[in-house]
Order: structure tokens, then C-alpha cells, then sequence
């Protein structure tokens, strides 16, 4: 192809030049070009090589459906259309899938063996001796561009939601004239265009409209809806439409601004997107040189490039002379094939009707076209136009069904869907709107000019995957018919283009083949995203903290300034230990620390949930395993939740503070869970003006103290209450004041030592840690972090859930079968426990595991097993494994098949092929008879 | 994206919503009476209509739950009911 | 005419310009009468139908398909295979599965490409290590391959993975399953389908169940949009319609249908050599032959058969994949579907009798399906063939929900896929 430069070019800015290199060669252009009018007009002829045979590639196209010019921009993306990406100074562009460059390609010689690897040929080899030894070949052909592993791409990109009452989706005439009607009715319009200007064919094609160039008349129109404070989104493309009439919409970056996925929900929709020029089926029509019609008339009108000095342009319809005027008129020197030889022609052009074109003749580019009658016609640049494809794919995610047109030889949208209305060229309407047409007639006629079988050169249906003619022929012979059969078989369709302008083609084919109409073969289903949209755009700010952000707790200032070692847990950021040092040492130290003075702890993630109201009791009653309506005011109780299949799903300790209020403190984890599931039973089962649910964990801080001397420390502090064990016992709270304010005081314990756990308005945390902290350097006390926290409950056998029981535990799992025998009344899960499996004798029970091989602590994650029969069985797993300071020992927790019934066997643990021994015993290792809680 | 009506809100995005299960699905009372049938039967099954249905869900942001009957092919909504104050047992699958 | 795949039938083809090939299955019309009837031409119908025909060797068989052949979710999955379960009930399904595969390009003359290259679960903290050790060991008890991997080994096999200890997620290491990999899904369908029509299985597709025949309170077989078929034992093989088609059967099943959304990048050179899958993120990717990432995730929130994309869990699923590999913000997203998903309540598969006699079931799969097709298959030809279970199946029975046996991998299979 010998492009050329010419005059004019509405796009472009003659006065800005501008370089960058492709392949490593200069090119030269101007502002407003896009790289492939640059690219064109420097003389570049073969742009890209083909997916499977290597074939040389030029430009097709000007727009979105461009099918063969992917190029990779350095510190870009891969594989971009180079007739969307604006040339720029300095730009780095590279062709893909040839090395070592689009002209030069080492693997070219593919092509000489096509015939051999026809559609899906992979399935029908490789498979001896194994496919494992040709993949990675294949793998490292396979693929488009390459990804620069030094760079991360666009670091964010912006997601904004919008309502309105009418979306335009393209900004050609029908666009503009929908979008000014309703703007003018007084609705909220938002129009949107995958062009950096509006006026989608206007700006290409000669129109006049209400006296004004047709370009002008665009650009008055948007201006007036922007007058009217209405949005026009350029450089936008609606890529897909979901439910409910929610539209998303890429926004490419521009002067600086990031990417934006808008996600517009609108009360109707009006799709103007237009149509997309179809290529002819003749032999080698994938040649460089060979080039939609239209798209050479926006290379001329808009950048001022002339796609050839000896043009031919071949047509099935009328819109191409359009073209053959244009580059004509620009000094070209023109033949035009018209495929319908009843056509009226212009005047004063070189024009052969009834005729088609053959075959394209060319190494790397176009040299001369053979017609239908063997004549042969010497040319630079084949310009073709095998009509128009409506573009319909965001009606049809909208559930719409397409009709078939024999007149225009398209589907077009059939049955109307609720609120979406397709206008324009979408609708199969090529021409202007009647009411802006004045008067101005073309010539839309149309002949077929589809694919036929057993043609002798290959044919291209789709250029970007390399799917021929002859693959189709191929899919229908091994009775691949279904239309996505043949999708499938011969990847017909699924390129980065998605078959924008290969699918009907595709289709006739198919349906010649078979005998069939071509709506009787059927569409595939169109799917989002019209064009590729960057991923960075669908995650928008989700990145980092913001994918999820952890919680943070109110004293988390003062725990850093005491060294600590934060880690996540259950969603919440908390310290595991404190200090520097090694952390096994500091974690053991903090928790002897605890068990022979006092320490402090920071509970505050804890489940602080309300549960208030005349009912509270009865609904408790039915919300825990266990029986919560007895418990006495000022009294706690630790209890069960379990689901309706009778499987354990929280514990934790319930208080009542007075006859008609509870709070229900579950796993921090899982405060959300519970919250709901109160919820959900409060209004399937009770009176809802008799039961109140209010979740006040994130507003309260829970702060403990515990060990030998905490009553000690919280007597200095000053509660205004009575500590001695008459007064506050075990298991009872009680009301106090701090600095005037209430708090709330629990004898509750997590580490089997006595323990304080003082609850406080978030906003108080800092004063009352402040105060604790002072009363404790008096004591000695220590910051006890999560992980010692670990160790101590397990010195006791205290469970975690989800740790220490899984989806499966039942409570009689633990040991604890009363409230199944005994209560009274119903309870979440109850029917579930005799069931035959909750019944069953082969259940994992809950123990405590002595390593007895001295071999040191058990790892957590090693399972029991039993060997029989030369086989190996798992009987359940360690679930935490420590070192006790207090006991000076190795301790573990674990869920054994039978262990309750199984104390002082030894077993055998497996972990990562290396075999323990260990002795079952009881869950609790430490005071037994819970004697420290008292003392 | 759907929109959901909740009955106290008003339209709201699907991703505040909690699905409830079937409508009706009604709790057997009692206990050793219950057969594992119709115990597993309340449990496990399910409509799982194709087209219209009648659903449970609870509005996360409001923590009301409320009877949606809708098409979940087409996912039209069809309308959204709020349960009976107090007592107002509808049935719905935990 | 060539019937037999080779690179020597290639060669010969190319010679004669492929025109010699044998279609890959007849298209039958429906005879009134079969032995046994499969419903559903997905990969576990079609498996099931070439395993009563090979294994069992009932040869009168049909596989009715309401629309085109591996049209279902078959066609639609991220086409994961790996048996990195928790259970030793399902470690002995996935595993005859995964066994299976990696011989089935020779045993169908069809190459799925089997691609063994591993799958890593990422651990993301201590808790989900101690976690990690617990599936391995589980699975190395259960007989099947596992390696617990440190942060080191993750970094080896996943290089553009942000290991960094600021990650939202850090990496602490994460489960190995070497011979997990993926293999090219409609080419497990076609290669069925296509050995199955060679036994003289009739696959008719474009065939949809109406109703079904019961007589004497069994089924008796179907009445379909081109008539009646009889049969003295069907199986139901319909993934995405498994309740629906229950219903007319009379009875209903513990299932519940969710979309499951899954996309793919633009085609770019190798880039990800293994199937990674992250918890915490909800993600999972592997790169597939022809360069695209394929990504997918966790279910949508709401029940629904509507086979279409949405935006709130894509969203959330890609942005876990950029979280874990940052220069994967250059990629663009090509092509984006959903697939009808039927979830059990323990989420693993139902296998058995149905509650009406001469019906039996092959559901539930939730999002795992194409994993498992050749044991599935297997499973159902030996239930059809014999009415007795396999020792393999016999925990999946339906009546696993009444008994209170449910055989959850909530915990084992992590997230969806």
C-alpha cells in the first residue's frame, strides 16, 4: 500500500508534528492522528501478524472493530487498537505476536504449512506420548501481546455511579437528534460516544442538516445539551448493559484524568451505536492494502491520508462510492467493482458492474486485483464493502431478539425490550434520520456477496483468529452445526474483536452449507464487554486496605506506642504480642506473666449485641443450645449457638442485666452473622414490638484484666463498685462508674485466671487504658497480647471456634448433652442432634493431645490416624498446639474420632509424612477444678 | 446489577440484600415427633423456582425482612411485601 | 474417510485438503425405545452414556439435549481439574476423576489437553496455615498428592505474585497440588460425545424434556419436544436445571441455582504457569493455552437461572486478581458470562436414585463440575447399569441430607470454582 498524505483532515493539527517509533522505525505525525492514521500515511504497511499463521496484516479498519492492528504500547497496555490510541510524542510502539517485528517475522513460514493445521487440528494430535511435552511450545506461540512485567499499568482508575432519565449510547445523527429531543423535553440525558469527538459518521460523511454541516450541526448539538447542564461523555463506550437498565461505560483516560467506569442506571435507553462495515469474501482478502470502504474515507476525510495511489474499491452496495468520490476528487486514481450490475453510478467514475472481485494478488500488500472474469487490475489498495453489520450487541444483553432483514441482508433488533429503544443505523436504517434527511437520498441497495464453499484460495472469515473459509467447511463436514459449534471449533468469533466483522460472514456460510436460511443458523450470545475494558477499571478503588478494610481498634495509637506486634485477626487488626525480641520468647513471657501477676488485655473486638425487651428471655431460650431464661439479673452464662442442622456456629458468654436485657458477647468474627441470624428469627418467630436487637460492638471497648492479682489492679483504679466475691462473684456483672461514666464490669474469664472485663463507650477507651496502665505499673502488670491470650485459654481447654471445631461439631462433640436431654423448650437445631449422624458413635470428639515421643510440641494440623489393613485413616486433627509455660510442657487441643471414650490411648499423629506420638487426655490441662478463678 | 424494593427503603442495590430462602417454608414444631423426612425436608429442600418466585430476604442496611416475588430468569420484580407485625410467621429457611 | 485422530491423519488430511474427515457424531432421530435413557448432553451425561456403552457395554442408549451438545456448564467453567479435597469421601470422587483425565486423550483418540501444572491455595496469615497443613495432611492421608509450600516455593511457581509482607493479603505459603491443572473443556464434551457415537450412542440434541412418563410409580422415560422416549432406567445429568426438571418429575431437591461469573483477559504471552486461587481475595486465574487469563470467583448473591454477567462479584473477583499480580493492570478484560450453578448444602454432588423409581440423579455439583465428569460419568453408567451404588458414590446418596451425613468441604474446597 503506497498511502499518502493529501490535504485536509478534520481530525488533525497540521501546525503540531509529532514523532514516535514503532518496531523501532521513526514515524511522523500530527496532533489528532491516532497511531494508525500515522502509521498509514508513514507508508507502514504490515502492522501485525496473524494469530495462527504469521500472516503480514494491515489495517482493515478505522475504529473499534479494527481486527488486525493490536500493537503494545511501552508502559501501556497490550494488545491495543491502534486506531483508538492517539499518536503522541515519544510513544514506544511494538507489534504483536512477531519477532522480530511485524515485517520481519520468524515464524512467517507457518503459513506454508496451513494446510495441515487446519481448525482445531490440536485436538486431533499431541496426544502421543503425552500433550505435556508440546504444550509449552504451543503455549509460547500462542497469545498477542506481551506484558511488561516492569511496569503495573494504570495505577487507578475512578468508578462513578449516575442515574438519568435517558442514555444516548452513540453521538452519529440518530444519537444527537434522540438525545436533543429528550434533553429538550425537559428529561436528564446523558450521551455517550466511543469517539473523541461527537457526530459518529457526520464526521466523515457529507451531510447536510437544518442548514450546517453535518460535523457542525453535531457539535451544535452538544453544546446545547451541555448548556442544559447535560452530561456528553466522549472517548466513552457502553460496553454492556445488566440488569435493571444498568449500563457500564469505559471512559478512557485523557488530559490527565484516569480511566472511569461509570455505571449508569437510566429510565431509558436509546442505542444509536451505529453499523460496521462486513468484509468481502474473495482469496487472500486478509492482504495488507485490503481496507474497509469506510474506513478509507475516515483515513481521508479525517486525517487527511489517502489509503492508495491506484485505488480499487469493491462494493455489494451503494455507501461505497461515497469513498470512491472522495479519494477520487483527492487525486487517486480510482476503479470501482460494483457487485450489482443493475447499479446506478456517478458520473466521471471508472465503474464495473456485475462483476467481483476474485482475489487480491500480493506477497505483503496489494499489488493488482483479479475480478470474476479473470480480469486483473493493477492496485495499491483494495477497498472493500461487503455491507453493514448493525451493531446490536447491547440490545441483545438487554435480552433482546434479533429479526433477520433480506433487504439490507442484517440482523436487526426484532420484539421491543422494556425501556431500551435501538435508532439509526443499529436499527438497520443507513441512511439520516428522516426529519434531518432533507431530501438527500443513497443508495443502500444490496446483493449478496457471502462466502461460498470450495473456493481454491482461502478465504478469511475472521482475520484476527485466522479462521478461512475452509475451516467452516471443515466444522460443517465433522457436523459442527450448531452456530456455537462452529464458534467453538474453529474459534470463529471469540478474537479480541470479539467477530465484530466476521460473524455474518461466518453465518452465511454456515448457512449454505447446511442448507439452512441464515437466521435459521442463529447468533451466539453477545456478551459485555463490547470492547475490552481494563481490568484496573473494574476494580477501581478496591485495592489495598480499601479491597476490604480492616477493622482498627480505638486503643490502636497506644498498643503501637507499646511495641506492638500487630496481625490480623477475624478482620481485625490487633496485637499479637508486645515488644521487640524474639516472638516466641515475648509470647511466653506475657502469658507466665499473666498466670503469676496480672495482666492487660484489649478484648475489644468481642460480640457486644443487645438483645432487650419483655420477650428477650424466651427468645434466647430458643437462640442457644443451652437454657438462658433461668439465668438470674447480673448473672452470665456461657452458651452455644448452633444453625438449624444442629452444627455449632458461635459460643461465648450471654449476660443478663436485668429481667428484660441480655448481651449476647459471641466471636469477634462473627458478629455480623449473629447480629443477623437474631434478626431473622427475631421476626419469623417472636412479637417484634416485644424483642430488641441493638449491635453495640464497634461503640464499646472491652478492656481485661486478669490474673492473681487483678482484683488488685481494679480496685486501684477505682470503679465505685464492691469487688469481693460476695458481691461480684465468678460469672456475674455488675454496673460501675468511671470518671462518672457508666461501665460495665464482667467476672468473666478467657484465661482461667480471675479476670475483670470492663466495658466502656469507645470514646472513653484511651482514659480508662490510660488509667489501667498507671494502676498496673504499680502491680507489675503486662500487656498481654492475642497470641499469649492463645496459649492460656488453651492451658484450660477453652475452644476457638473455627479453629477448635469445624462445620461439623456438634455440642455433644465437647461433651455437653443436657439441654438435648433436658430443655424444655424448642431451640435452633434441636431436631437435627438425632439425627442418625449427630447420634453416631464415630464422632470426633474434643481432647486434649500429650506429645509422649519428647519430640516437643505436636504441630497443629496433624491428623490421628488408624492403620489398617495396610491403609491409613484419618481420625481427626490437632487444632492447637502450644508450648505452656505454666505447665512447662508441650500441650494440644484436638478433634479426635471417639477420644472422649478414648482417654490415655496413645495414637498416632501424621504431619507432612513425619509420624507423632501422643496420649489423649483431657481438654483441660491447667486447674483443673478452676480453683484460680476464685483465688 | 439488580435493584431490589425493599418495603422501608425503597429501591436498593442486590449487594445490600441477604436471600432468606423460600417463602412458606414453614418450621416443623416439636421435636422426637419430627421425622428425619420432614425435618430434612424444611432444612434442605427447595423451590428453586425457575420464573416466578416467592422469596424471603432481609434488607442488611435495615435489618427488616421481607416477602420479594420476582422472575429469576428475567429478573423482573414482580413486588416486595412486608411481613406481618409481630408474630408474622411467613415462613423462611435459615 | 479418517476416523482415527493422529498427526499422521493430520498429514494425510492436509494432503487432501482436510476434506476426508468423518463427522465427529451422527445426528440421529430419536427412537421410541432405549435401554437407558441419559438427559442432559453436558460433559457428566455424555461421559455417562460412553461408560454404560464401554464399561458396561449396554449399547442401546440415548443422551437427549435440549439444546446443543456441552452447551451448559460444561462450556462455560474456568476448567479447573484437582482433587485438593479435605474429605476421604471426596478425595475418592476427584481423585478417579483426576485419574481418569489424565488418560482420557487416549482413551477418547481426543486431546482435552490435560495441562498438569498445578494449583497453589494461598495462604494468607498463621491461622490459614495451620489450616493449609490440615487439608495437606488430610490429603496425603486420603492417598493423594499434596505439598504443603512455604512463601518461597509460592514465589517460585507464581513470580508476578505481590509477596509483599504490606499486601493487603500477604502470602504465608499455601497448599500444592501438582497434578491439578486444567484441561480444555468443550474438547472433554466433543471427545465424549464423539467416543460415545462411535459405541452407537445416540446423542440428539435439540431435545427438550417436557414431562416425564410414570407409570406404576416409576419412571417410564420422557416425553420431549420430538416425542416420546422410553426407557426403563433414566438418568438426569442437568446441571442448571436440576430443580426444575425435578419438579415435573414430582419431587423436590436440596439445591439451590446461583450464576457464577467468570471472564477472560485479552490473549497475552505466558504469564501465569499455574492455577492460583486466593481465599482471602475470592479469586481464582490460570492462563490458558491460547494466552488468556481466565478468571472467575465466588457465586452471585442471588439465586437466579439467568445465564448473564453482572458487575458487583466481578468487580470484587478482578480486583482480588489485580491485589495478588499488580502488573496485571495492563490487561483488559475481553469477554465476560455467567453460568447457572446448582448448590447443595454442602456442596458437594448428589449421586443415586431420585425419589421416583427408575430416575436417577447426577446434580449438584455447585461450581466444581467439570472437574469431576469422568468419575461422575462413571458413577451414574455403573447406578444405571447395575441400580446399585458404587462404593464411590454411596456417601453422595440423596439420602445423605435425612440422615444428617452431609459431607461438607466448606473448609476443603476454600472457594468456588
Amino acid at each position: 500500500m503506497t498511502a499518502w498524505r493529501t490535504e485536509g483532515g478534520t481530525a488533525i493539527d497540521r501546525s503540531r508534528p509529532l514523532a514516535f517509533t514503532f518496531d523501532g522505525k521513526a514515524i511522523d505525525g500530527f496532533a489528532g492522528d491516532t497511531v494508525a492514521s500515522a502509521l498509514l500515511a508513514g507508508g507502514v504497511s504490515v502492522l501485525a501478524r496473524s494469530f495462527k499463521y504469521h500472516r503480514p496484516r494491515g489495517l482493515w479498519g478505522a475504529g473499534v472493530e479494527e481486527p488486525n492492528a493490536l500493537v503494545d504500547i511501552a508502559g501501556g497496555l497490550p494488545n491495543t487498537r491502534a486506531t483508538q490510541v492517539p499518536a503522541a510524542d515519544g510513544l514506544v510502539v511494538r507489534s504483536v505476536n512477531a519477532e522480530p517485528n511485524a515485517e520481519k517475522d520468524r515464524h512467517a513460514f507457518l503459513d506454508a504449512f496451513s494446510r495441515f493445521i487446519p481448525a482445531a487440528f490440536y485436538y486431533k494430535t499431541f496426544m502421543f506420548p503425552d500433550w505435556h511435552l508440546f504444550e509449552p511450545r504451543i503455549r509460547e506461540m500462542a497469545g498477542l501481546g506481551t506484558l511488561d512485567e516492569a511496569t503495573k499499568g494504570p495505577a487507578f482508575a475512578e468508578q462513578v455511579n449516575q442515574h438519568c432519565d435517558v442514555l444516548v449510547v452513540g453521538a452519529g445523527p440518530s444519537g444527537l437528534l434522540a438525545a436533543r429531543k429528550a434533553a429538550r423535553a425537559g428529561k436528564r440525558v446523558v450521551l455517550c460516544d466511543d469517539g473523541r469527538q461527537v457526530g459518529g459518521s457526520l464526521l466523515f460523511r457529507a451531510a447536510v442538516i437544518e442548514g450546517k454541516p453535518g460535523a457542525e450541526w453535531a457539535a451544535d448539538v452538544a453544546a446545547e445539551l451541555e448548556r442544559a447542564g447535560l452530561r456528553v461523555l466522549t472517548g466513552t463506550t457502553a460496553f454492556g448493559i445488566y440488569d435493571h437498565r444498568l449500563v457500564g461505560l469505559h471512559q478512557k483516560a485523557a488530559d490527565g484524568a484516569p480511566d472511569r467506569l461509570w455505571r449508569i442506571r437510566a429510565r431509558s435507553i436509546v442505542l444509536a451505536a451505529g453499523a460496521i462495515e462486513r468484509p468481502l469474501p474473495f482469496g487472500n482478502n486478509d492482504l495488507p492494502g485490503v481496507m474497509s470502504a469506510e474506513a478509507a474515507l475516515v483515513y481521508l476525510r479525517r486525517f487527511g491520508v489517502a489509503a492508495g495511489r491506484k485505488v480499487v474499491i469493491a462494493a455489494n452496495n451503494g455507501l461505497a462510492y461515497e469513498t470512491a468520490e472522495a479519494l477520487a476528487a483527492a487525486g487517486a486514481d480510482v476503479t470501482v467493482v460494483d457487485y450489482r450490475a443493475d447499479a446506478a453510478s456517478p458520473a466521471g467514475l471508472r465503474v464495473l458492474k456485475g462483476l467481483a472481485v476474485a482475489t487480491a494478488v500480493g506477497r505483503s500488500a496489494v499489488t493488482a486485483v483479479k475480478l470474476s472474469d479473470g480480469t486483473v487490475l493493477e492496485a495499491d489498495a483494495l477497498l472493500a464493502s461487503g455491507g453493514f453489520t448493525p451493531t446490536v450487541h447491547l440490545y441483545c444483553q438487554a435480552q433482546g431478539k434479533l429479526d433477520w432483514r433480506d433487504d439490507i441482508l442484517a440482523f436487526v433488533p426484532g420484539r421491543s425490550v422494556d425501556g431500551v429503544e435501538v435508532v439509526g443505523a443499529a436499527a438497520g436504517n443507513f441512511g439520516l434520520p428522516a426529519e434531518l434527511a432533507g431530501g438527500s437520498e443513497r443508495d443502500f441497495r444490496i446483493v449478496a456477496a457471502w462466502p461460498k464453499p470450495g473456493a481454491r484460495e482461502r478465504v478469511w472469515i475472521d482475520l484476527q483468529n485466522d479462521v478461512t473459509a475452509k475451516d467452516v467447511e471443515l466444522a460443517v463436514r465433522e457436523n459442527f452445526v450448531s452456530v456455537e459449534h462452529l464458534k467453538r471449533y474453529t474459534t470463529l468469533g471469540m478474537a479480541t474483536d470479539q467477530g465484530k466483522t466476521s460473524n455474518v460472514n461466518g453465518l452465511a456460510l454456515m448457512a449454505e452449507l447446511t442448507g439452512r436460511r441464515i437466521p435459521e443458523v442463529g447468533t451466539t450470545t453477545y456478551r459485555p464487554p463490547f470492547t475490552p475494558v481494563p481490568l484496573a477499571s473494574f476494580a477501581g478503588a478496591r485495592s489495598g486496605t480499601r479491597m476490604n478494610p480492616i477493622r482498627r481498634l480505638p486503643l490502636e495509637a497506644q498498643h503501637r506506642a507499646d511495641g506492638a506486634m500487630f496481625r490480623e485477626y477475624g478482620g481485625w487488626l490487633r496485637p499479637a504480642f508486645y515488644g521487640a525480641g524474639a516472638p516466641e520468647e515475648r509470647i511466653q513471657a506475657e502469658a507466665q506473666a499473666a498466670r503469676e501477676g496480672v495482666a492487660l488485655f484489649d478484648g475489644s473486638p468481642l460480640g457486644k449485641i443487645d438483645v432487650m425487651g419483655p420477650d428477650a428471655a424466651p427468645f434466647l431460650d430458643f437462640i442457644y443450645y443451652n437454657t438462658m431464661s433461668t439465668l438470674a439479673p447480673g448473672r452470665c452464662r456461657y452458651g452455644f449457638i448452633l444453625t438449624e442442622a444442629g452444627n455449632i456456629y458461635d459460643d461465648g458468654v450471654l449476660m443478663r442485666l436485668d429481667e428484660n436485657r441480655f448481651v449476647v458477647s459471641c466471636s469477634s468474627s462473627h458478629v455480623a452473622g449473629v447480629h443477623g441470624l437474631l434478626e431473622e428469627w427475631r421476626q419469623d418467630r417472636f412479637d417484634k414490638r416485644r424483642v430488641f436487637i441493638h449491635n453495640v460492638t464497634a461503640g464499646m471497648a472491652t478492656l481485661t484484666v486478669t490474673g492473681p492479682r487483678a482484683r488488685a489492679l481494679v480496685e486501684s483504679v477505682g470503679l465505685s463498685i464492691a469487688l469481693d466475691d460476695a458481691a461480684l462473684p465468678h460469672m456475674a456483672v455488675v454496673s460501675g462508674l468511671f470518671d462518672g461514666i457508666a461501665v460495665r464490669i464482667a467476672r468473666v474469664s478467657f484465661t482461667g485466671e480471675r479476670s475483670y472485663e470492663i466495658s466502656v463507650p469507645a470514646d472513653r477507651a484511651r482514659a480508662l487504658w490510660a488509667r489501667l496502665r498507671q494502676a498496673g505499673e504499680a502491680c507489675g502488670a503486662t500487656l498481654l497480647g492475642l497470641e499469649a491470650l492463645m496459649i492460656l485459654r488453651a492451658e484450660k481447654g477453652y475452644i476457638v471456634i473455627g479453629k477448635d471445631t469445624d462445620g461439623t461439631s456438634r455440642p455433644i462433640d465437647f461433651g455437653l448433652t443436657a439441654p438435648l436431654e433436658r430443655k424444655k423448650v424448642a431451640f435452633i437445631g434441636r431436631r437435627s442432634l438425632i439425627t442418625e449422624d449427630a447420634a453416631g458413635p464415630d464422632r470426633r470428639q474434643f481432647v486434649g493431645l500429650e506429645a509422649v515421643d519428647g519430640k516437643g510440641v505436636l504441630p497443629t494440623g496433624a491428623h490421628g490416624i488408624e492403620r489398617k489393613a495396610g491403609a491409613t485413616r484419618s481420625l481427626g486433627y490437632v487444632t492447637s498446639s502450644y508450648f505452656s509455660p505454666a505447665l512447662r510442657k508441650p500441650i494440644a487441643l484436638g478433634l479426635i474420632e471417639r477420644g472422649l471414650s478414648r482417654m490415655g490411648d496413645i495414637i498416632e499423629l501424621q504431619h507432612l509424612r513425619d509420624v507423632r506420638q501422643a496420649r489423649i487426655v483431657p481438654s483441660c490441662a491447667f486447674d483443673e477444678e478452676g480453683a484460680r478463678l476464685h483465688a | 446489577m439488580q435493584l431490589f424494593p425493599c418495603p422501608f427503603c425503597g429501591p436498593r442495590s442486590e449487594s445490600e440484600f441477604h436471600f432468606g430462602g423460600d417463602a412458606g417454608n414453614h418450621r416443623p414444631e416439636g421435636f422426637r415427633d419430627v421425622t428425619d423426612g420432614v425435618w430434612a425436608a424444611y432444612l434442605y429442600e427447595r423451590n428453586n423456582r425457575r420464573g416466578a418466585a416467592s422469596e424471603i430476604w432481609m434488607h442488611m442496611a435495615c435489618g427488616e425482612v421481607f416477602r420479594m416475588e420476582r422472575d429469576t430468569v428475567n429478573h423482573r420484580v414482580a413486588q416486595s411485601v412486608a411481613l406481618g407485625k409481630g408474630g408474622g410467621n411467613d415462613g423462611m429457611a435459615h | 474417510m479418517t476416523r482415527h485422530y493422529s498427526a499422521f491423519s493430520l498429514l494425510k488430511e492436509g494432503l487432501r485438503g482436510q476434506k476426508g474427515w468423518q463427522p465427529a457424531w451422527r445426528s440421529p432421530e430419536p427412537k421410541p425405545r432405549y435401554d437407558i435413557l441419559v438427559i442432559g448432553g453436558g460433559g457428566h451425561g455424555l461421559a455417562t452414556a460412553y461408560y454404560l456403552a464401554k464399561v458396561h457395554d449396554i449399547r442401546n442408549i440415548a443422551v437427549i439435549e435440549k439444546g446443543w451438545l456441552g452447551g451448559g456448564n460444561t462450556g462455560r467453567n474456568t476448567t479447573v481439574v484437582r482433587s485438593n479435597y479435605f474429605f476421604p469421601e471426596s478425595t475418592a470422587l476427584y481423585d478417579l476423576a483426576l485419574r481418569l483425565y489424565e488418560t482420557l486423550g487416549r482413551d477418547l483418540n481426543y486431546n482435552i489437553m490435560l495441562s498438569q501444572r498445578g494449583i497453589v491455595t494461598l495462604a494468607h496469615s498463621e491461622a490459614e496455615m495451620e489450616m493449609a497443613a490440615r487439608t495437606v495432611n488430610a490429603m496425603q492421608i486420603n492417598g493423594t498428592d499434596a505439598e504443603l509450600f512455604g512463601p518461597e516455593d509460592v514465589r517460585r511457581v507464581l513470580p508476578l505474585l505481590n509477596v509483599s509482607p504490606e499486601a493487603r493479603y500477604p502470602v504465608f505459603g499455601g497448599v500444592w497440588q501438582g497434578r491439578a491443572g486444567t484441561a480444555r473443556h468443550d474438547a472433554v464434551a466433543w471427545g465424549y460425545a464423539r467416543a460415545a457415537d462411535r459405541l452407537g450412542v445416540d446423542i440428539i440434541q435439540s431435545c427438550e424434556v417436557e414431562d416425564f412418563l410414570i407409570e406404576g410409580g416409576r419412571c417410564r422415560g420422557v416425553k420431549t419436544s420430538r416425542g416420546e422416549i422410553r426407557a426403563e432406567r433414566t438418568g438426569m445429568v442437568v446441571a442448571g436445571h436440576s430443580s426444575h426438571l425435578a419438579a415435573k418429575a414430582g419431587f423436590r431437591l436440596p439445591i439451590t441455582s446461583y450464576a457464577l461469573q467468570a471472564c477472560v483477559s485479552e490473549p497475552i504471552k505466558p504469564v501465569l504457569d499455574t492455577v492460583v486461587l486466593s481465599p482471602g481475595t475470592g479469586t481464582y486465574a490460570s492462563q490458558s493455552d491460547k494466552g488468556e487469563l481466565v478468571i472467575g470467583g465466588a457465586l452471585d448473591r442471588v439465586p437466579s437461572y439467568g445465564q448473564r454477567g453482572n458487575l458487583p462479584v466481578l468487580e470484587g473477583v478482578v480486583a482480588g486478581l489485580l491485589e495478588m499480580f499488580p502488573s496485571f493492570r495492563q490487561l483488559r478484560l475481553m469477554r465476560q458470562w455467567a453460568g447457572i450453578v446448582d448448590v447443595t448444602p454442602d456442596s458437594s454432588p448428589i449421586l443415586g436414585e431420585s425419589p421416583l423409581p427408575g430416575l436417577f440423579l447426577n446434580c449438584g455439583w455447585g461450581t466444581g463440575g467439570f472437574k469431576a465428569i469422568p468419575a461422575g460419568g462413571t458413577l451414574l453408567a455403573h447406578l444405571l447399569a447395575t441400580g446399585k451404588h458404587h462404593d464411590i458414590s454411596r456417601p453422595f446418596d440423596l439420602d445423605r441430607f435425612a440422615r444428617g451425613r452431609l459431607i461438607d468441604e466448606t473448609a476443603g474446597s476454600g472457594i468456588a470454582h
